[in-house]
């Protein structure tokens, strides 16, 4: 395990057929990143956290019948210092928001966020509303999105596999460094006031701003 | 149980001088509800807790309406003599009358002890705006208690004699009254992947005005597909 002179020489081409078959030979390869993202892939802990019913799905992917154990994600954790998911499990109301926002600011690095069902995603349903938040995506950058009204386990656990699948590409040095490798990137988000009729600011311009529409006149 | 015009003459005979009148419902439910005057509204809601035959021992529901201002034209059939001595005319005449907007207080009473109900208070305040108080129940029912604030919360009915008249689904310091029919909401309607009918007119106000150039040319129709294809 030479990560030093691994990562300053040209890489290894060698594919992760040939490396499972060295493993099977009793000869472990590998580098410091793919232990890394292995070892972070593996053991994502969620926050134990839910705000409506797409937490009930949450919850049944947990139990016996759909098991997220078999991805290394049953330990849901109480407490965000712990936590290295947030699963954004339903409506987020205005007066919800900044609650949802202090518990990400307190989870420590790495941490990721899955934003489960149409509510959690655009607002849902609830979007033409006064009263819920149209995405969580305003507010705190968003891994995976799962939509579905609420998402079966199944696309739970499908979320969780993307999201292992990104962390397993993450490079743990350089500019495609993720977020808490690098010092030029904000960690916290800040948390919104409420205002007279909406949340002050009402989004994170670090992390969503209005996609510019350009709607040409076809019919 | 009693009908809603038999619980008004016993409460005349028991609170002589009380403002009740039935408020009658013309749909298949016909729940009819008794609309009670500010001045004896507490102690008929206690009347009618303690009454012995009726023992409305829950309030299940509270709820709040806005009625806003409205043009009520009505038609009324005048029968005009003719001048000329022949038979005398019908004539249809239109009149408008401003009805003041108001907002209600609409409480269901069930009984547990002998299950029956639903028994139908409302209580209205004089306007929109200034005059918004109407007597609380929370003293005679402790349900309504969430249920009263929830109304000032979102309509803005101040509930005199309510021990904790404060929001409860809005945030303190939230102003207006969501659930008013001219309530505003905050315009952030800046992105929209599917706009629709109202929320496409919201929305285009936030759409760039594209330069010229930026627009792609209609695609013209072809014979073959006869210009169903978008």
């Amino acid at each position: 395990m030479s990560d030093a002179a691994q990562n300053s020489s040209p890489p290894v081409t060698i594919t992760d057929e040939e490396r499972a078959e060295l493993r099977r030979q009793g000869i472990l390869l590998t580098s410091l990143q793919e232990l890394y993202t292995w070892g972070c892939s593996n053991s994502v802990w969620p926050l134990n956290f839910g705000l409506a019913c797409c937490a009930i799905e949450m919850i049944a992917a947990s139990m016996a019948r759909f098991d997220i154990a078999r991805f290394g994600s049953e330990v849901f954790r109480p407490s965000p210092r712990q936590a290295d998911l947030l699963i954004v499990s339903g409506t987020v109301t205005k007066k919800m928001a900044p609650q949802v926002i202090r518990l990400w600011n307190q989870m420590p690095e790495p941490k990721y966020c899955i934003a489960m069902g149409a509510c959690a995603i655009s607002g849902g349903p609830f979007k033409q509303g006064y009263n819920v938040l149209k995405g969580i995506d305003r507010f705190i950058p968003v891994d995976i999105y799962i939509p579905g009204c609420p998402p079966r386990p199944e696309a739970l656990l499908h979320g969780l596999l993307e999201l292992q699948k990104k962390i397993k590409g993450f490079k743990i040095s350089g500019p495609n460094a993720p977020r808490h490798l690098r010092d030029d990137q904000e960690c916290n988000c800040p948390v919104p006031e409420f205002g007279e009729h909406d949340l002050q600011p009402p989004q994170n311009p670090k992390v969503w701003t209005a996609p510019t529409i350009v709607r040409s006149e076809k019919a | 149980m009693e009908t809603a015009e038999q619980i008004r003459d016993r409460l005349l005979a028991r609170f002589p001088g009380a403002e009740i009148s039935v408020v009658t419902n013309p749909g298949a439910a016909a729940q009819h509800s008794l609309l009670l005057g500010h001045a004896h509204a507490r102690a008929i809601a206690e009347f009618l807790r303690d009454d012995a035959p009726l023992k409305l021992d829950q309030c299940s529901n509270v709820t709040g309406i806005d009625w806003p201002e409205k043009k009520i034209v009505e038609t009324t059939k005048v029968t005009v003599p003719d001048p000329a001595g022949g038979p005398a005319k019908v004539v249809e005449q239109k009149s408008e009358r401003v009805q003041p907007g108001y907002l209600e207080v609409v409480y269901h009473l069930y009984s547990i002890a002998f299950r029956h109900g639903p028994v139908i208070l409302r209580l209205r305040t004089g306007n929109r705006t200034d005059q918004v108080t109407v007597p609380s129940l929370t003293p005679v029912w402790r349900a309504c208690e969430f249920q009263e604030r929830e109304v000032f919360d979102l309509y803005g009915v101040k509930f005199e004699g309510h021990p904790d008249l404060r929001r409860i689904l809005m945030w303190d310091t939230f102003k207006d009254h969501p659930m008013r029919k001219d309530y505003v909401e905050p315009d952030d309607y800046e992105w929209e992947p599917t706009p629709h009918g109202a929320v496409l007119e919201k929305a285009k106000a936030h759409y760039p005005t594209p330069p010229a150039a930026a627009i792609a040319p209609a695609a013209a129709p072809t014979p073959a597909t006869g210009g169903a294809k978008s």
